[in-house]
């Protein structure tokens, strides 16, 4: 099947635009540490991204250990406490997601997908890896300064983040805002990459219209990440200039200390519409893979093609464009305007329109599909239920009447965990468990995955359900201890001992996964080329782990959509992407000519 | 945040406009003959379309730039800042750098690369002068006792002319590799292709800042 499309190379006209030099590298620190190739970079990406994401785990154990069992450990002091959530927040959301969806995920599929022989820029995608890494040292870094890291909540809030008394208020906070900027600027080399890659590199017959959904996703959250973290960056400066040379661009008047300070006149709303104008788009930017990746899992295990493809990308274009409009639904405490008010929370609730057809054409891919319970179509549908939850506390809170007593109570911690935490990282699961085999030639172990799943799934869930309750009965957010309320019921202290030790196993079975992860790059069952029998490129190369240049002598050549899946009439219940209609094995011999794809329910 | 809204909303359009073009009439699920096939991708060299992806990231920085200085004008504190007369002059220069390269552009796509050389020249040294001379502007200002933290709008003036410097001192780097490729030798066509292109992507970003420079300059006027 492979071969076919290598003679028929024949048929087409060359191509316009020149290829791309390859970089060849021949020394091993060329190849593996100052790589250019996007395999390699998306490897060191993946895995920075996973040990920053495991010390900010630890630190949301840390912070359950307080809540659950208060006055019991002596080394979480109420500044510590501020800063491991800070810190917790800003790299599960930042240094986690983003870089593991888009600078891993993106780097290693948006070239074999495409059917390219890497990005077009491999120089400036190095680098991009490199200032990441510089990024993420400096923000470990703040760990170890005088002061500490900032506590001053991953949303930066001033006056409080520069002000005295706030922890890492001296240090902690201005190398925090710079870990950001580079951060931001190593994203920007590498989103450069993506977009252009995905615009200009697609092998031939690779149409927009052909692309998997995956690539969809990664593309328009790039776009979104491109225009959206300028406004990060923009407060980001101005907050550095605010503490380094007294400016006040945000700082109001205010006594300090009993004492007035040198600021006046400032206004740290306008910093909260920068970081929403850039935090809002953030949450599509882990979301908007995430869906892309969970409908290419979906029709692969389920061996179906996409319920409704071009609702689907237009569903994912629509939901970026509009993220850019509801960003103050997140400042509805602020006493804006009502009128402001209703307006962001209309956009909002429109907005929940694409997400719910996209999450209709999930549940009807999976309709009647020949579903194969594989860990990762496990993941996939956990992460449908997951996300229905979490959208629809969305559509409460997207309400300005309803969103007012529950604002930072444990009902907004509980909705975005569930929507904009567990489920992108369910998806990351289900991804990791998918691609592991292409990225090592090896599967993961079926009864640890399992296992593994089954854990998160129903921990999550008895971390984050109790929660809702918690934040009705006004438990508040970011607090060290609540003392004695007359608010809370006495059973709430139970609920949270209850949600700690769940949060606890959680943790804890995380080491199933990692385990897994290095254990089967030994022991793992050799995998073949494609495992689960998907149709796209990646799985098509001719070596696996595919070699510098993805593959070998000559590009695939692409005839068919990614979703050819049990096709009436083919032998085979998939049929690749580089496989044209004249070479499909049919039952019918007779007519070898027709083609069966035409026959696809649309 | 008006202003950031109706950019985003004319990029975002944009984009939609155009995805939804190329995808709104096709049948993603029909399968396609050997021999049919097309190259559907963007015809455009690689570091052309990224140039207008990175203008796109620059604008959107430079626009929410602006709707903070705005918002921040609105408030009560806001006082208008003296500019320097030096800035008419520095504008001049900025607007005579862009010809020069608008002039380069045009004698590559001629082929005649003696005059490209000598534009080029003068482009960059038009180019520096104008850094040199905001920074002129930063002296005075400072030597008037008018540093960021005098009043705001000082401070918007610092910040926003050092990065549209900084983002100049990114031109000023891909400008050395044009005239270094330039006057390491033309002969062969296909460098001088390549060379045409690094002018004109010089030229475009050129015109680019001269643009925002503009915007930012009358909005300084305005305070
Ligand atoms: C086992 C998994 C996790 C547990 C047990 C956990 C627990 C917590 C806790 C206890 C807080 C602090 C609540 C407070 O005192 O206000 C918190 C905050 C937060 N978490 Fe998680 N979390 C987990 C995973 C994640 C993930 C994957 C993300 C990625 C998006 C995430 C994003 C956040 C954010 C953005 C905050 C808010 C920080 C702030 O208030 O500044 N969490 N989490
Ligand atoms: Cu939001």
């Amino acid at each position: 099947m492979v071969q076919a499309a290598h003679d028929a190379t024949s048929f087409v006209a060359p191509l316009e635009v020149e290829e791309e030099e390859l970089y060849h590298a021949k020394t091993f620190i060329g190849k593996y540490i100052w790589s250019q190739d996007a395999k390699v970079i998306a490897i060191q990406y993946a895995v920075t991204a996973i040990a920053i994401g495991l010390v900010a785990l630890v630190l949301s154990v840390i912070m359950r250990l307080q809540l659950g069992f208060p006055d019991t450990f002596d080394f979480i002091t109420p500044s510590n406490y501020l800063q491991f959530v800070t810190m917790h927040g800003m790299i599960m959301v930042i240094y986690l997601l983003t870089a593991l969806f888009l600078g891993g995920f993106g780097n290693y599929l948006i070239p074999l997908m495409c059917g390219a022989r890497d990005m077009v820029f491999p120089y400036v995608n190095m680098v991009s890896y490199w200032v990441y890494l510089a990024a993420v040292l400096l923000l470990v870094a703040s760990f170890f300064v005088p002061g500490g890291p900032t506590g001053a909540g991953w949303t930066l809030y001033p006056p409080q983040a520069i002000s005295p008394g706030t922890p890492g208020a001296d240090a902690g906070i201005i190398m925090m805002l710079v870990s950001l900027a580079l951060f931001i600027v190593g994203f920007t080399m590498g989103g450069l990459n993506y977009v252009v890659t995905v615009l200009q590199a697609r092998t031939r017959g690779m149409t927009l219209m052909r692309l998997p959904l995956t690539i969809w996703g990664i593309f328009m959250a790039t776009v979104l990440a491109l225009l959206a973290f300028p406004a990060l960056f923009v407060s980001a400066i101005m907050m550095t200039l605010d503490r380094l040379l007294g400016t006040s661009f945000f700082m109001p008047a205010m006594v300090s200390m009993g004492e007035q300070t040198a600021y006046d006149g400032g206004s740290p709303i306008l910093f909260q519409h920068l970081f929403w104008f850039f935090g809002h788009p953030e949450v599509y930017i882990v979301a908007l893979p995430a869906f892309g990746i969970v409908s290419d899992l979906l029709a692969t295990h389920a061996r179906k093609c996409i319920f409704g493809y071009r609702m689907m990308v237009w569903a994912i274009v629509a939901i970026g464009a509009l993220s850019f409009v509801v960003w103050a639904h997140h400042m509805y405490v602020s006493g804006m305007n009502p009128y402001f008010g209703f307006f962001f929370a209309t956009t909002t609730l429109i907005i929940a329109v694409p997400t719910a057809i996209k999450v209709y054409n999930w549940v009807l891919t999976l309709w009647r599909g020949n579903i194969r319970l594989t860990v990762p179509m496990l993941f996939a549908i956990g992460f449908i239920f997951t996300f229905i939850n979490g959208g629809l506390t969305g559509l409460f809170l997207g309400n300005v009447t309803v969103d007012l007593p529950l604002s930072d109570t444990y009902f907004v911690v509980a909705h975005f965990h569930m929507v904009m935490a567990v489920s992108p990282i369910l998806v990351v699961f289900g991804a990791i468990y998918h691609w592991y085999p292409k990225i090592t030639g090896r599967m993961l172990n079926d009864t640890l995955g399992k296992a593994h799943f089954w854990i998160t799934f129903i921990g999550t869930y008895t971390i984050y359900y109790p929660m809702h309750y918690l934040g009705f009965e006004g438990l508040p957010r970011r607090y060290y201890a609540y003392g004695d309320t007359a608010f809370m019921s006495d059973s709430a202290q139970a609920l949270n001992s209850f949600i700690t030790v769940a949060a606890c196993i959680v943790a804890v079975a995380q080491i199933l996964f990692i385990w897994n992860l290095i254990s089967s790059l030994r022991n793992g069952k050799p995998s073949g080329p494609n495992p689960w029998e998907a149709t796209t490129l990646e799985w098509q190369t001719p070596d696996t782990p595919p070699k510098h240049g993805n593959f070998g002598e000559n590009l695939p050549l692409v005839y068919r959509w990614a979703y050819d899946y049990s096709v009436p009439g083919a032998v085979e219940d998939f049929i690749p992407q580089n496989v044209p209609p004249e070479d499909v094995p049919t039952a019918r011999t007779d007519d070898p000519t027709a083609a069966p794809a035409e026959g696809q329910p649309a | 945040m008006s202003v950031t809204l109706v950019f985003m909303a004319v990029l975002m359009g944009m984009v939609a406009f155009w995805l939804l073009r190329h995808t709104i009439n096709v049948r993603p699920w029909a399968a396609e003959s050997r021999g049919n096939l097309i190259n559907s991708n963007i015809q455009l060299p690689a570091t052309k379309i990224a140039l207008g992806v990175f203008m796109a990231v620059v604008a959107s920085l430079f626009s929410l730039f602006i709707s903070a200085y705005s918002i921040r004008m609105s408030l009560a504190d806001w006082r208008p800042m003296p500019e320097p007369d030096l800035l008419w002059v520095n504008t001049g220069i900025l607007v005579l750098a862009s010809v020069a390269l608008q002039w380069a552009w045009n004698a590559a796509n001629k082929g005649r690369m003696e005059i490209v050389k000598r534009a080029m020249s003068i482009a960059g040294a038009l180019t520096v002068a104008f850094v040199l001379g905001q920074y002129l502007a930063w002296e005075q200002l400072i030597a008037t006792g008018y540093f960021m933290t005098a009043n705001p709008a000082n401070a918007f003036f610092f910040l926003l002319t050092g990065l549209h410097a900084l983002h100049l001192f990114g031109g000023l780097v891909a400008w050395y590799r044009t005239s270094a490729r330039l006057w390491r030798g033309v002969g062969e066509t296909a460098e001088i292709a390549k060379i045409r292109l690094n002018v004109e992507l010089c030229a475009v970003y050129w015109h680019f800042l001269l643009v925002i420079w503009l915007i930012l300059f009358s909005l300084m006027l305005n305070t």
